[in-house]
């Protein structure tokens, strides 16, 4: 495994420096990129550090072509990623569906920008329905939410070991904030924190004879009959299920007697775990749960936590209509706790919002 | 009486082929695959078909092979060949997949002057969905889309393909339109296309004239006669960019 790190360092950096560093310490092979904002420093970044390490870059024509560029480069055996944001996210949908269909172990970065439509640049949590179930397909994807730079960095490394083990495609889901602010960092090599890389390896240009040493591979992702695609879903959705214990991440705080728990993701769950502690400093006995993954979903831990709090009431608090609040009551369904929220599509939440919002509902 | 045979580069559990009696595509796939023989490079290619009809080619070769969704077998086969150089890769698709909802993956592929060779079959029409209008149509053309024939006022001229892509590329491509009622030459054209590719020079690009009864509603030699009087009269057969010396007509 290339060094590219050196001796652990702590840094100073924004979040799209972050993703791109985190992209080359895993051992990215090669990233296609197209220019949406605000990710695009990845694609800066990544371009300047590239040649020191012998990585490849192309810019392609659009997002479609950046997706599918992915899917073929993992297809022959490299690591490869892309990174991308609101209507660029729309259009990759396609390529991550065939992805979904054919379990590529992709890495995607994505940075939410405001919605619907080319909405704002910056900032939003409107990407988490798109992320998690865009395409034609079943949602069979990991997606992990992440609240700071240190995440960003981490989920990155794991999420390129999770893509090349399991082979489902792995989504970074960050924000504009995330992308554009700096905070403290500490950069690694993963070998250096004892994890081993998951080696890539091909799916076609297998090597030797074909029809001496070997049958040709033939990918597939169409077929003839019904009954042919109802096996292979039923197949990735048992191996998905099996794997979703492994794979789930979530953070819990204080949830036990408590009266209200704050559910939040992503950044947000920055401003939900201060509010929290605000709030309990007040005498208020609030709890907060976070889901890292958004796919697969920590449903279990959170109905656990729900019933060890006797918790009432469960604030959901989120920059966007209701997209993450639908993800939670679909996993939770049958708990009736009940669910306030604070939607806030496409501004930020902070502290004061989550603390005014919970003593207006209790 | 000589026997027979198929390309060895075929893949014999998957023939006979699925192609309807009559279509330009099984011509195509043997010219390609006597090619490949010939140029001994089975083991380094990589076969990639778009959808529509040359979808039914996914496992046509003993050679390693992908599919994609409609149109965009061009940027999953420059994924591969950016990662993976020292892989040939070929892409087939058809005139929809390739000058319709992949014409901005084939346009700036070509600008990019991506090291691939494209093979697109131009039959005028979109065969697998059932006879629709393609960029490729006839002026006057009768399809399913244009049931009384293609109106050029309404829905423009068809697609050059390879005049288009002739400008677009540096003098290290090659384009070429063949038709599979020339075979000879277009096997020319194949193995220029590939070793254009193999020498590293740059893109490659083989426009095919073929049929569809089927679709054309056409009988043998109504079929024969479209393609030589009709098709070869609107889209000029022949080398249009080669670096490998003077073009041919």
């Amino acid at each position: 495994m290339q060094r590219v790190i050196g001796e652990s360092k702590r840094s100073f950096v924004t979040g799209n420096e972050a993703a791109a560093w985190a992209c080359m310490a895993a051992g990215a092979d090669i990233m296609f990129g197209y220019p949406i904002t605000p990710q695009n420093e990845i694609m800066h970044y990544w371009t300047r550090i590239a040649p020191q390490f012998e990585r490849e870059f192309l810019q392609t024509e659009d997002e479609l072509s950046a997706g599918f560029t992915v899917c073929g480069a993992v297809q022959s055996g490299k690591k490869a990623f892309t990174a991308t944001a609101g209507p660029g996210n729309v259009l990759m949908q396609e390529p991550f569906g065939m992805a979904e269909a054919m379990r590529l172990p992709i890495v995607g970065i994505i940075q939410q920008r405001g919605g619907p439509s080319s909405g704002t640049v910056i900032y939003s949590q409107q990407e988490v329905t798109l992320t998690t179930f865009g395409g034609n397909g079943e949602g069979h994807r990991i997606v992990y939410s992440t609240a700071t730079h240190q995440e960003i960095y981490d989920y990155i490394v794991k999420g390129f070991n999770v893509a090349w083990k399991h082979r489902f495609p792995v989504f970074i889901l960050g924000d504009g904030y995330q992308a554009k602010m700096r905070e403290p960092l500490e950069m690694y090599d993963p070998q250096d924190k004892g994890i081993e890389m998951v080696e890539p390896y091909p799916l076609l240009g297998l090597g030797g004879k074909i029809g001496t040493d070997r049958e040709p591979s033939h990918l597939c992702n169409i077929y003839s009959l019904e009954e042919e695609l109802y096996e292979v879903v039923l197949k990735f959705a048992a191996e998905y299920e099996a794997l979703a214990p492994q794979i789930i991440e979530y953070e819990e705080r204080e949830c036990d007697q408590s009266d209200i728990i704050i559910l939040a993701h992503g950044v947000v769950s920055r401003a939900a775990d201060d509010a929290v502690k605000a709030l309990r400093a007040q005498g208020i006995k609030a709890g907060y749960f976070r889901p890292i993954t958004l796919r697969p979903f920590p449903q279990q831990q959170l109905r656990d936590a729900i019933a060890r709090s006797g918790a009432k009431k469960m604030l959901i608090a989120e920059s966007a209509y209701g997209q993450f609040d639908r993800l939670v009551k679909q996993e939770i369904y049958g708990e009736t706790i009940s669910i306030e929220n604070l939607f806030m599509p496409g501004v930020g939440i902070i502290e004061n919002d989550i603390i005014n919002k919970v003593k207006s509902i209790l | 009486m000589a026997t027979p045979t198929v390309p060895k580069s075929w893949y014999l559990p998957t023939k006979p082929h699925k192609f309807c009696p009559g279509c330009g595509h099984g011509i195509v796939l043997k010219a390609l695959g006597e090619v490949i023989d010939e140029m001994g490079i089975q083991d380094q290619t990589i076969f990639g078909c778009d959808i529509g009809c040359s979808l039914l080619s996914w496992n046509f070769f003993a050679c390693d092979s992908t599919q994609t969704h409609h149109g965009r077998t061009t940027p999953v086969m420059t994924g591969i060949k950016r990662a993976r150089p020292e892989l040939l890769c070929i892409g087939y698709m058809g005139d929809g997949g390739g000058y319709s909802i992949g014409s901005q993956h084939l346009l700036n592929a070509a600008v990019r002057n991506e090291k691939l060779t494209l093979v697109l079959v131009n039959n005028t029409n979109y065969g697998m969905t059932g006879g629709q209008m393609a960029p490729t149509t006839l002026p006057g053309q009768k399809t399913e889309t244009s049931p009384f024939g293609r109106n050029p006022e309404q829905t423009g001229y068809p697609t050059m393909g390879p005049e288009f892509i002739a400008q677009l590329t540096p003098d290290s491509a090659y384009v070429a339109r063949g038709t599979v009622s020339k075979y000879k030459q277009l096997k020319k054209y194949l193995r220029s296309a590939l070793r254009n590719q193999m020498e590293g020079n740059g893109f490659s690009f083989v426009e095919v004239l073929s049929t569809c009864p089927t679709n054309w509603r056409t009988n043998a030699s109504q079929t024969w006669n479209f393609l030589e009087d009709e098709m070869e009269k609107y889209f000029p057969v022949g080398e249009l960019k080669t670096p490998f010396g003077k073009g041919e007509k």
